[in-house]
C-alpha cells in the first residue's frame, strides 16, 4: 500500500536559477517525512517533481523503485494536497472526495459509499452534502486529505497544510494526521517552514537551505547533533561563540574564544575557517559561584517570563548577550536584574559547527 | 448617493444627476417609447393621422405572416410565411455564429490565461485588439475581398494546389457567418478570458494530480468555472448577431437574408417605419425570450452575467 521514494542528484533549474541542488534521500515506505526550510528554499518544487508536476533538469527520481521520468502526474501513485488545498467550490463534500474515483469510472453508488466512509475516517460524517464554501478551515483541511485518501495513493505529498489554521487547530491537526498516516500506512512526505511541526510528527527530517538539504535525519539527531549552524539555528536558539579549534582528539576539542578555551564536541563538517560553537540555552546554566570548565562570568541583564519557561539574558563582559533558559518547575531561582553570575555548560551538549549553511 | 454629496457637494451631484437623467430619458427611453408606440399605429397618408382610421393595432407585427412560401428547412419540406423564415433562419445563424465564436474564443482564452507567461500578455492583447482600431466597415469589405471568387483566398488555394477551382466562397449564409464570427468573436474572448483567468490554477493540478485525463478537467473543473463568462459572452455575440445589419449587407449572397435586411427594406423601400418599429421590436422580444430561454435550461442566473 506504501511506497519508497528514492531521490538521486536531483537538480531543478528555473532559467539560470537552481532552486533544488543535487538532492539525494531515500524516503521508506510508511515512513513520516518532512522537508523543513525557511520559505523559498525549494520545498515545494521538490513536491512539485515527486507529483510529476515539473521534470527534473538533472536526476532520478524513483517511487516504488520505478523511474518517474516522463510520468504525468495522473500516471504517479502520488497524491498532492496543496497549500492552498484547492478544493473544487463547485462540488458538494462528496463529489469532491470522490472526483478522484469519478475518473477512474467507479460507478455513483460506490463512490458515494466510499466518500461517506472517508468522511467518517476523518470526523465529518455529516458534511457529504455541504458545499465547501459552508466549511471551516479545519474542516476543509480534512476533506482535503479525505479527496486525497480517496484514490489510495501510495504516497500522499503535503505543501505546508496547517499553515492558515490557528495555533490551537495546527497543533489538533498535527496528532491527527499522525494518526490517520499511521492507520492507512501511507508514505507521507511533509513541507513545512515550522520546525516545531516537523520535529513533533515526522519520523525523519530533511532540513533544506537554498536549494540543497542540509541535512536528514530523525527528529531528535535534528536537533542534538545539528551538523552546521544553519540546521542549529533554524531548530533551535543558540548561544554562538567565535574561535578556533584547538587540539581536537576523539570527537571532542578545545575551542579558543575571548572567553577562554571552551570545550565542546566537534561536528564532522567543522573544517576551514568559518567555525563556531553553538550551545543552546537550556543547556546553558546560572550559577553564583563559578564552575570547572566552560564558565564565563556576567552580568544579568533581562528576565523574560515565556510560560512553561523562563529566560535570563545575561551579558558576558565583552557585551555579548547569552540566553539561559530555566523550566518554570517552581524549583527554579530567578536572578535578579544586574546580579553576577556564571554561565556555564557542559562540553557534551555544546557543538563545534561550520557556520556556513551551503556545506563543503 | 450619501457618499457622492461628500465627494463633489450638493451642486456638482445634482448636475451629474441631471446629466445622466437627460441621456436615459430623452436618448434612450423617448426615443424606443416613441418607436414602440408608433409600431402601433397603420401607416397612413399625412393627412389622416390623428383621424378616425388612426387607431392602436396588431396589424403591423401580424405582417410577418404574410405570403407564405415552400421550401425545404433541414431537409423538411415546410409551407412557411416569407418573414418568419427569415427570422427563423436569423435565429439559427445567429446561433451557429455564437457556437463557433465559442469555439474558437474556449482554446485560446485557456491558452492566453493557463499556458503563456503573463510577459507575452500584453502583446496576445493587442494582437487581438488592432483589429478593431479598423471600422467594422471596412473589415467587412476586406474580409468582402478576401472571399471574392477570384480573391486572395482561392488563388492562394488554387496555387497550393489544394483546390482546382476557385471556390465561390460567399454563398448561402457562409460570407455572413465567417464576417459574423470575425466581428465579433472578441465579445467572447474577453468574458470567457476573465473567468478563465479567475480560476486558481492549482485546481486544474489538484485535478490531474487525482488522475484526471486533460479532457475531463476542462468538462468538470474549468468549463463550470467558466460558465458565467461563457454565457454573458453567448449572449453578447448572440444579440449582436441576430442585430447587425451591415455584415449582412456587405458579405451576404443572393440567398441570404437577415431579419434586419427585413426591417431596413420596410423603413427604406416601402417607406413604412411604422411596420419597421413593429418588425424590430418583434425582433427584440424574441431574441430576449429565446435567450431567456437557454438561460434558463443551462441554469445561468442573470446575477452570473452582470458580475
Ligand atoms: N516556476 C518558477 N519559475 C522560476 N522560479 C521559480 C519557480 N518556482 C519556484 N521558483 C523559485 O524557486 C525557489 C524555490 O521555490 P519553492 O520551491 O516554491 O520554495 P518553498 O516552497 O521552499 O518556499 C524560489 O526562489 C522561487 O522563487
Ligand atoms: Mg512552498
Amino acid at each position: 500500500m506504501s511506497a519508497g521514494i528514492d531521490l538521486e542528484n536531483v537538480c531543478c533549474d528555473f532559467g539560470s536559477f537552481r532552486a533544488v541542488d543535487n538532492a539525494n534521500v531515500s524516503i521508506e515506505p510508511g515512513e513520516f517525512f518532512s522537508f523543513l526550510g525557511p520559505s523559498g528554499c525549494g520545498k515545494t518544487t521538490i513536491l512539485r517533481m515527486i507529483s510529476g508536476f515539473i521534470e527534473p533538469t538533472h536526476g532520478q527520481i524513483r517511487i516504488g523503485g520505478m523511474d518517474m521520468r516522463g510520468q504525468r502526474p495522473n500516471q504517479r501513485p502520488t497524491a498532492l494536497i496543496f497549500q492552498n488545498l484547492a478544493l473544487f467550490p463547485l462540488m458538494s463534500i462528496w463529489e469532491n472526495i470522490s472526483f478522484g474515483l469519478e475518473v477512474r469510472g467507479v460507478d455513483k453508488k460506490t463512490r458515494r459509499a466510499k466518500a461517506q466512509a472517508l468522511l467518517d475516517m476523518v470526523d465529518l460524517p455529516d458534511a457529504a452534502d455541504k458545499m465547501v464554501s459552508q466549511l471551516s478551515g479545519g474542516q476543509k483541511q480534512r476533506v482535503a486529505i479525505a479527496r486525497a485518501l480517496a484514490v489510495e495513493p501510495k504516497v500522499m505529498l503535503l505543501d505546508e497544510p496547517l499553515s492558515a489554521l490557528d495555533l490551537k487547530l495546527r497543533q489538533h491537526m498535527r496528532a491527527e494526521l499522525r494518526t490517520i498516516q499511521k492507520r492507512t500506512g501511507v508514505t507521507f512526505i511533509y513541507i513545512t517552514h515550522d520546525q516545531g511541526e516537523a520535529l513533533a510528527m515526522s519520523d525523519r527530517v530533511g532540513v533544506m537551505s537554498q536549494g540543497r538539504i542540509q541535512q536528514v535525519a530523525n527528529p531528535r539527531d535534528i536537533y542534538n547533533n545539528p551538523v552546521n549552524g544553519f540546521v542549529a539555528a533554524f531548530v533551535g536558539e543558540n548561544n554562538i561563540f567565535t574561535g578556533s579549534v584547538a587540539n581536537p582528539s576523539g570527537g571532542m576539542a578545545g575551542f579558543d574564544t575571548a572567553f577562554g578555551r571552551l570545550n565542546a564536541r566537534l561536528g564532522e563538517q567543522a573544517k576551514g575557517d568559518n567555525i563556531k560553537l553553538y550551545v543552546r540555552p537550556e543547556h546553558t546554566i546560572l550559577t553564583e559561584t563559578a564552575g570547572s570548565e566552560n564558565t564565563i562570568p556576567v552580568t544579568v541583564s533581562e528576565v523574560s517570563f515565556e510560560g512553561a519557561f523562563i529566560a535570563v539574558h545575561a551579558k558576558t563582559e565583552n557585551g555579548q548577550t547569552l540566553v539561559a533558559e530555566v523550566r518554570n518547575d517552581g524549583s527554579a531561582t530567578v536572578p535578579s536584574i544586574g546580579a553576577k553570575r556564571f554561565a556555564s555548560f557542559n562540553a557534551a551538549h555544546a557543538s563545534i559547527l561550520p557556520d556556513a549553511s551551503k556545506g563543503a | 448617493m450619501g457618499d457622492m454629496f461628500r465627494r463633489y457637494g450638493k451642486s456638482a451631484t445634482f448636475i451629474i444627476c441631471l446629466i445622466t437623467a437627460f441621456w436615459l430619458l430623452m436618448l434612450v427611453i423617448l426615443p424606443n417609447v416613441t418607436l414602440l408606440e408608433s409600431s402601433f399605429r397603420p401607416l397612413l397618408p399625412v393627412t389622416e393621422i390623428g383621424g378616425p382610421n388612426d387607431q392602436y393595432t396588431f396589424a403591423n407585427y401580424l405582417k410577418v405572416f404574410n405570403g407564405s412560401i415552400d421550401t425545404t428547412l433541414m431537409g423538411i419540406p415546410v409551407h412557411i410565411p416569407v418573414h418568419v423564415l427569415t427570422f427563423t433562419l436569423t435565429l439559427f445563424y445567429s446561433v451557429v455564429v455564437t457556437l463557433l465564436c465559442f469555439v474558437l474564443a474556449y482554446p485560446l482564452s485557456y491558452f492566453m490565461a493557463k499556458i503563456i507567461s503573463p510577459k507575452s500578455l500584453p502583446t496576445m492583447f493587442l494582437l487581438l485588439f488592432v483589429p478593431l482600431w479598423v471600422s467594422e466597415v471596412l473589415r467587412a469589405f476586406a474580409w468582402w475581398i478576401i472571399l471574392a471568387l477570384k480573391g486572395p483566398l482561392s488563388s492562394l488555394l488554387v496555387w497550393l494546389h489544394l483546390i482546382d477551382q476557385p471556390i465561390r466562397w460567399i454563398s448561402g449564409y457562409n460570407g455572413v457567418l465567417i464576417g459574423l464570427v470575425y466581428t465579433y468573436v472578441l465579445f467572447m474572448i474577453f468574458p470567457v478570458y476573465n473567468a478563465m483567468s479567475s480560476l486558481d490554477s492549482n485546481q486544474i493540478e489538484a485535478a490531474e494530480d487525482l488522475g484526471s485525463p486533460w479532457w475531463r478537467t476542462h468538462l468538470r473543473i474549468v468549463l463550470p468555472h467558466c460558465k458565467p463568462g461563457i454565457a454573458s459572452g453567448a449572449v453578447m455575440v448572440f444579440m449582436l448577431s441576430a442585430g447587425s445589419l451591415l455584415v449582412p449587407t456587405i458579405l451576404g449572397s443572393t440567398t441570404s437574408q437577415w431579419f434586419t435586411q427585413t426591417i431596413q427594406q420596410w423603413m427604406f423601400d416601402a417607406l413604412d417605419w411604422n411596420t419597421a418599429a413593429a418588425y424590430a421590436f418583434l425582433l427584440l422580444l424574441m431574441c430576449t425570450l429565446f435567450v431567456s430561454l437557454v438561460m434558463r435550461l443551462f441554469r445561468v442566473k442573470l446575477a452570473d452575467i452582470a458580475k
